[in-house]
């Protein structure tokens, strides 16, 4: 065992000025306020200080900053502030309520603002409507199985490596960071996560083309952009996915799509007896 | 009185289900599509249970208060699902998990859901794998299974630290494409407000739109409430901070009973609370004790000291020392109190000497040496071992280092974990039948809302386990036994006005809700709320202390609906109001918790009662007196609840004291 000191992280306060967007409703418009947080913890998470200024609002009888957030582990994928112009915050790898305030220093001002985007419309000053993102889950994000029709686990053995990168792109918690970090609002990381997480086991053969088609198109009606390969959004990603997966995608879209112009098709129509 | 007819089957424990499945009543495929089922809640149970439902032809609803169904908190949990595949060739079996489950439970669960849970938990694997989820694998790609608390079989089947994740997205994934195929409607970012019932049975919801305010009317053939636990009663919990009990506690109000409230779980291996302004704590996984040791330090004088410099000799595995069959994997419950009784003799380590040490030292050796041996390395440095063998926890537990380091800012690589317990699940729940139909007809209850498969204290890795359970492979069979009895198209108008006085019930409680304006936060109440349930009814419990929590509780309540302040509109986006809605319910929730645990005058797994302990402090159950379930049912605002008993039978195993020694 290495001996190391016991070293506890510091508590001595600091105090910052927030720059927070303000707006009331979707057809409202939003501005910026500020609000002084005195006193903090730097141990406390980002959301715990909003949660203490709220509470200061909220005693006051005023309203609240809306924010959106619940598990606070970063797992949920609600959690979404730009933070001093960063999806998440200044620590790669994380989500925003993983930010603590030891990431910041006594004096600083702090521009927090919702994630922007053309198909994220924002409901109340930081909580924005991403209800796009399930839309394209639902054009194919799944394999179909009925419950009760599956053959047994083991009888389709899965590639160590081949489980591996699945994991790693069915990682995706689905914020939207991916989206606020491009300068086109691509959502293609996002849909690439899933379709490579699917794509890359044996039970996603069967779907593999219409899943890639259908999601790609859903993708591109609800307004997300192109990717231009700045790769913004894998390094604005919590969970830190890789853009290798958007050129995965690209790959199994263009075969699917010739797959697609070509195959034979049944004609039959015949029902059965 | 309510009825409490728990129709379990006759019949050997093991033919029950089957036979069961052969007997209930069906419905035909043409009628099935002329029945409304609106399922509450989108975690395992819930969104399982809605694409399930919808494959069968039935019309659902899904409505949930996330904005969208992948952020339920199922999704958090961390370490693994249970099943009796016996892939590990280690001599386990449906018998097996059944009897470990229902020791685990502190046989306070009853036998017949039990081992029917333990029955379909091998169709759970097969099912998930099917759906893509990356279970982890070995390397000629079979499932690979590791151990959890409270069993002597690796039987546990994970996706890192993130098999919640990887289920929960699964189900999802089932729940999307109906939803994209149109056979399930999803509503999104609606709280259910109020529970609807016509002529004694449940006929739909009232719910309240998050984002206007405006509130809805939902008219079913029968009403799914898969809404989860209640644990966030106690304001710091491992809970999301979203999570609530209202949909349960206005079908309580309603007439639903519930179940064993006092029955929590408080997980040993959480990371301590450092604050007052905390909001939430978070557990690292059990799976971590299947390499980490626990300890304290012998000697009071040393808790302040770097543990690397406490010898071998001073330190107390204290686990490993009462439990030696089970040690670090000893149950939740009983890990928890041990740990609890370091700290109160004043051993406990940290800053605030709540904390125990979670130590990886001796894993990082074993795997370090292994790898070296692996790699043909001989004679390695220490550097050499200490790197391969930090190389190989990263890859078992690198990300539950990495939510440690960027809480506590301290390296578990380098020096060990501190944890404490925390509050994490609950057991108690809706009370339902063996159908999991509630005593009001028509309203089902599934996943963690119901009380029924985990007794007094939950096994790890059976919450996923339970919640796929109810979605996939139980409400399919047993939700047509009672909808063949309903006439197709007999269901209610929303028009009836049974809706509209539910509705307003909801309107005017939003309305005086808004009307107090006075000096506090909504989160003042919580947080005191929270205090007074750890304090008196947390992980020991006394008369003394309980009969106190109740009269503090009452006091508290009086004065939120006097002096709290919901600022804002009720017509838009208010989350104060939301808030101030779920914590209204706390306030109430809160004190039948604790008179549930002042009734049950002993103790069992997650509820220990300090007046009723063995000599050595474990668990003394009263099965003569308490071998029963006990259903709570609300008799009118102001007015004591009813407290029903349903007997708890067991005819196979025998009940006996519980040891992991």
């Amino acid at each position: 065992m290495v001996a190391t000191a016991h070293s506890a992280p510091s508590t001595t306060p600091i105090s910052i000025t927030l720059r927070v967007w303000r707006q009331a409703g979707p057809a409202q418009p939003g501005r910026f306020v500020e609000y002084p947080a005195k006193d903090l913890n730097p141990n406390m998470s980002f959301l715990e200080m909003l949660d203490v200024v709220n509470d200061g609002l909220e005693g006051k009888g005023e309203d609240p900053i809306a924010f959106a957030h619940d598990c606070r582990e970063g797992i949920c994928g609600t959690c979404s502030l730009v933070i001093n112009g960063k999806p998440h915050g200044p620590h790669k790898g994380v989500a925003s309520c993983q930010t603590y305030m030891r990431s910041f220093a006594n004096g600083d001002v702090i521009v927090v603002e919702p994630f922007r985007a053309k198909p994220f419309p924002v409901i109340k000053d930081l909580v924005t409507d991403r209800s796009a993102f399930d839309a394209i889950q639902q054009a194919g994000g799944f394999v179909t199985v009925r419950a009760g029709s599956a053959c047994d686990a083991n009888a389709i053995p899965v590639p160590k490596d081949d489980a591996d990168l699945a994991m790693d792109a069915a990682q995706c918690i689905g914020c939207g960071a991916c989206v606020a970090a491009c300068k086109n609002a691509s959502a293609m990381l996002f849909v690439s996560a899933k379709v490579s997480h699917l794509g890359l086991l044996p039970q996603g053969q069967a779907e593999r083309d219409s899943r890639v088609l259908n999601m790609v198109a859903k993708m591109d009606e609800l307004g997300f952009g192109n990717c231009t390969n700045q790769y913004e959004c894998s390094a604005a990603c919590p969970k830190l996915i890789s853009h290798d997966f958007i050129a995965r995608m690209n790959r199994d879209y263009i075969g699917a799509s010739f797959r697609q112009a070509f195959k034979p098709k049944s004609t039959s129509t015949a029902g059965g007896a | 009185m309510a009825t409490l007819d728990s129709k379990i089957p006759s019949g050997p424990l093991a033919d029950k289900w089957r036979k069961h499945k052969t007997e209930i009543k069906l419905v035909n495929p043409a009628n099935k599509r002329k029945y409304h089922v609106v399922v509450v809640g989108a975690g395992l149970a819930g969104a399982s249970a809605a694409a399930s439902l919808a494959d069968l032809g039935y019309q659902v609803t899904c409505v949930v208060f996330h904005d969208s169904p992948r952020r339920a908190h199922s999704i958090a949990a961390q370490g693994g699902i249970n099943a009796a595949k016996n892939y590990q060739n280690d001599g386990d079996s449906v018998y097996r998990l059944f009897y470990d489950t229902i020791k685990g439970g502190d046989y306070r669960a009853r036998e017949a859901n039990v081992h029917r849970l333990a029955e379909v938990s091998v169709n759970i694997i097969d099912q998930c794998a099917a759906l893509g989820v990356p279970f982890a694998r070995e390397y000629g790609g079979l499932l690979a299974n590791r151990s959890f608390g409270g069993a002597q079989v690796s039987r546990t089947f994970y996706a890192r630290g993130q098999t919640g994740q990887q289920l929960l997205l699964g189900a999802y994934s089932s729940l999307s494409r109906c939803v994209g195929q149109n056979t399930v409607k999803l509503v999104t970012e609606h709280e259910m407000s109020d529970l609807v019932v016509v002529d004694g049975h449940a006929k739909g919801i009232i719910t309240r739109d998050l984002k206007t305010g405006t509130l809805h009317r939902f008219a079913a053939d029968a009403v799914i409430v898969a809404t989860g636990g209640y644990g966030n009663v106690f304001n710091l919990s491992t809970y999301a901070r979203g999570s609530n009990v209202t949909a349960s506690w206005r079908a309580y109000k309603r007439g639903a009973c519930f179940a064993n409230p006092c029955y929590t779980q408080i997980h040993p291996t959480c990371i301590p609370v450092s604050g007052d302004y905390q909001s939430k704590l978070t557990l690292m996984s059990e799976s971590l004790r299947n390499d980490g040791r626990i300890w304290v330090p012998k000697k009071k004088e040393d808790v302040k000291k770097a543990p690397a410099s406490i010898p071998e000799a001073d330190r107390d595995y204290f686990l490993e020392r009462i439990y030696p069959s089970f040690g670090n994997l000893a149950p939740r419950d009983v890990s928890s109190r041990a740990a609890k009784r370091m700290c109160d003799e004043g051993r406990g380590v940290g800053e605030t000497g709540l904390g125990v040490y979670l130590d990886f030292a001796d894993a990082i050796q074993r795997y370090g040496k292994q790898a070296a041996a692996r790699a043909n390395l001989h004679d390695p440095t220490a550097e050499k071992i200490l790197e391969l063998g930090e190389a190989a926890v990263a890859e078992r537990y690198g990300n539950l280092f990495d939510i440690y380091k960027e809480i506590t800012d301290e390296s578990a690589y380098k020096q060990p974990m501190r944890i404490y317990p925390a509050v994490h699940y609950t057991m108690g729940g809706l009370w339902v039948d063996y159908n999991l139909m509630s005593n009001v007809p028509g309203l089902f209850v599934l996943g963690e809302a119901n009380f029924s498969d985990h007794g007094a204290n939950r096994l790890g890795a059976s919450a996923l386990m339970q919640g796929l359970a109810d979605g996939f492979f139980v409400i399919p069979y047993t939700i047509g036994d009672y909808l063949a009895g309903q006439k197709p198209g007999s269901r209610p108008s929303p028009e009836h006005a049974a809706f509209a006085a539910a509705e307003k019930n909801v309107a005017d409680l939003i309305t005086k809700l808004m009307s107090i304006k006075g000096k506090e936060p909504v989160a003042y109440y919580h947080k005191k709320l929270g205090k007074i349930m750890w304090d008196h009814c947390g992980m020991a419990r006394t008369k003394e202390g309980l009969t106190k929590g109740i009269a503090l509780i009452q006091e508290l309540r009086a004065e939120f609906w006097r002096n709290v302040n919901v600022p804002g509109s009720a017509e838009n986006m208010n989350q104060a109001l939301e808030k101030a809605c779920r914590v209204a319910d706390y306030l109430e929730l809160g004190e039948l918790m604790c008179r549930d645990a002042l009734t049950r005058e002993e103790s069992c797994g997650g509820h220990f009662r300090e007046e009723y302990q063995h000599p050595d402090g474990e668990c003394l159950r009263d099965d003569e007196k308490f071998a029963h379930v006990a259903a709570w049912e609300f008799q009118g605002e102001g007015k004591e609840p009813l407290r029903n008993t349903e007997p708890l039978n067991y005819e196979t195993v025998k009940m006996s004291v519980r040891s992991y020694k």
